[in-house]
């Protein structure tokens, strides 16, 4: 049951900070990249669903891994995400499509379908990233 | 053609960029005559009841839009699994592709354990995904099916409440229907009776809801097997067309022909075994 942990995600039209300006190199928002910044279009979430479906998944780790912990002890939560790290290393290049099997198999979403799973498929995106562009952000150079 | 904008590979999942365009488009549009289109709701009347051998769910096949009748013939008795199906009333597409997911996700997990799903997974798996998403998907559902448990009858509403009730309807025609459900319901029923009680029902909520209309289909789910009878009963009021509104062939003239012919050689060949044992 997913009821446990509803409190965090029930900010509605409160401000909120998931949604901040994608700060560029000098800590101001970077207007070549993405555009004018306009404060209503930062602050609050346009959509009742957006901050919680862009959370959903680390909610539901954190719930998960917090009980297990209380539950069994320490180890295993620990040995869990020491093993969620290392599957989610094996992938390609941030242009290229990976198909994350290991994680898949380790969080069990190769045994269910989900709207992420029909929804949006990244393997059929229309936009195609620049790939220099792509690592330099992903290595946090940019 | 590689944007340079982008710096990460497009989430998956729902897609919230359009929501700030959507709202400013319909305040645009709330000025002048022209409206945004309604989606397909199937403002309904389902029923379901539980009897002796197993579960009777009724249906009635009109899908609206607005003020429009828009299919006559819906089918809202969605295939779960063989031993479950369900009944779905709200937006149409939010029901059927809520079913289908719940249905492809029963699937994998029969195959993969060997066993045919419980009504319960499939009303666990229904509530979780309807209160992730705060009651957006606008579909209620009633869920039937015949298990190793007995036979049961759920209703899951768009927010994700679940009941679990011997009898239940819902729709917009579902205060008719629980009305004469209310009146005859006994329970272990025999199965005929049963039939003729949901039939009933749907048929006083086609009467008394404009939403709902045209056939009754029904769903008889034993432990033997599914019977499903599409349409249990035809409406009185069906039209005829006048004249056939289809064009015959040689109704567009044509005025000039040129054909070209392709000239392709065929330059390799290979012939690949199919091992088709």
């Amino acid at each position: 049951m997913n009821t446990r942990g509803l409190r965090s995600q029930l900010k509605d039209s409160v401000p909120v900070t998931g949604m901040g300006p994608q700060v560029g190199a000098y800590g101001v928002q970077d207007t070549l990249r993405s555009g004018f910044s306009s404060v209503k279009n930062e602050l609050l979430p346009s959509h009742a669903l957006e901050l919680s479906e862009k959370n959903f998944q680390l909610n539901q780790d954190k719930i998960n891994f917090s009980n297990l912990r209380n539950i069994q002890g320490l180890h295993a939560p620990l040995k869990l995400q020491m093993e969620y790290r290392a599957a989610r290393q094996i992938q390609r290049l941030p242009f290229l499509q990976s198909s994350h099997l290991a994680l898949d198999t380790l969080k069990g979403n190769d045994e269910s379908i989900s709207f992420e799973g029909i929804l949006n498929d990244p393997a059929q995106s229309e936009m195609m990233g620049e790939p220099h562009v792509m690592v330099e952000y992903k290595l946090g150079m940019m | 053609m590689a944007l340079s904008n982008v710096v990460e590979t497009p989430a998956s999942g729902f897609n919230f960029e359009n929501v700030s365009r959507n709202v400013a488009l319909e305040g645009l549009l709330e000025g002048g005559h022209t409206k945004a289109p309604k989606p397909m709701k199937t403002g309904t009347t389902i029923a379901g009841i539980v009897c002796k051998d197993g579960v009777v769910l009724g249906a009635d096949t009109r899908a609206t839009s607005g003020e429009v009748v828009a299919d006559k013939m819906c089918a809202k008795i969605h295939y779960i699994s063989p031993n479950m199906y369900c009944c779905g009333a709200g937006t149409a597409a939010d029901t059927e592709k809520t079913t289908d997911l719940l249905s492809s996700n029963l699937t994998i997990f029969s195959m993969n354990s060997g066993r045919n799903p419980r009504v319960v997974m499939a009303v666990n798996i229904l509530q979780d995904m309807l209160f992730r998403y705060r009651g957006q998907i606008g579909a209620s559902l009633i869920l039937g099916g015949v298990d190793c448990t007995g036979n049961h009858l759920y209703t899951v509403g768009p927010y994700g409440s679940i009941d679990n009730v011997p009898y239940l309807a819902m729709g917009s025609g579902d205060l008719a229907a629980l009305g004469i459900l209310e009146d005859r319901f006994k329970p272990n029923m025999e199965l005929e009776e049963a039939k003729q009680l949901v039939r009933d029902a749907i048929h006083s909520g086609i009467m008394s809801d404009l939403g709902s209309g045209n056939n009754i289909d029904i769903c008889v789910i034993t432990k033997q097997g599914v019977d499903y009878i599409r349409p249990y009963q035809e409406s009185e009021y069906k039209d005829k067309r006048q004249r056939r509104y289809k064009y015959r062939p040689g109704t567009t003239s044509i005025l000039t022909e040129k054909i070209v012919p392709l000239e392709l050689e065929v330059v390799q060949e290979t012939v690949q075994r199919m091992d088709t044992a």
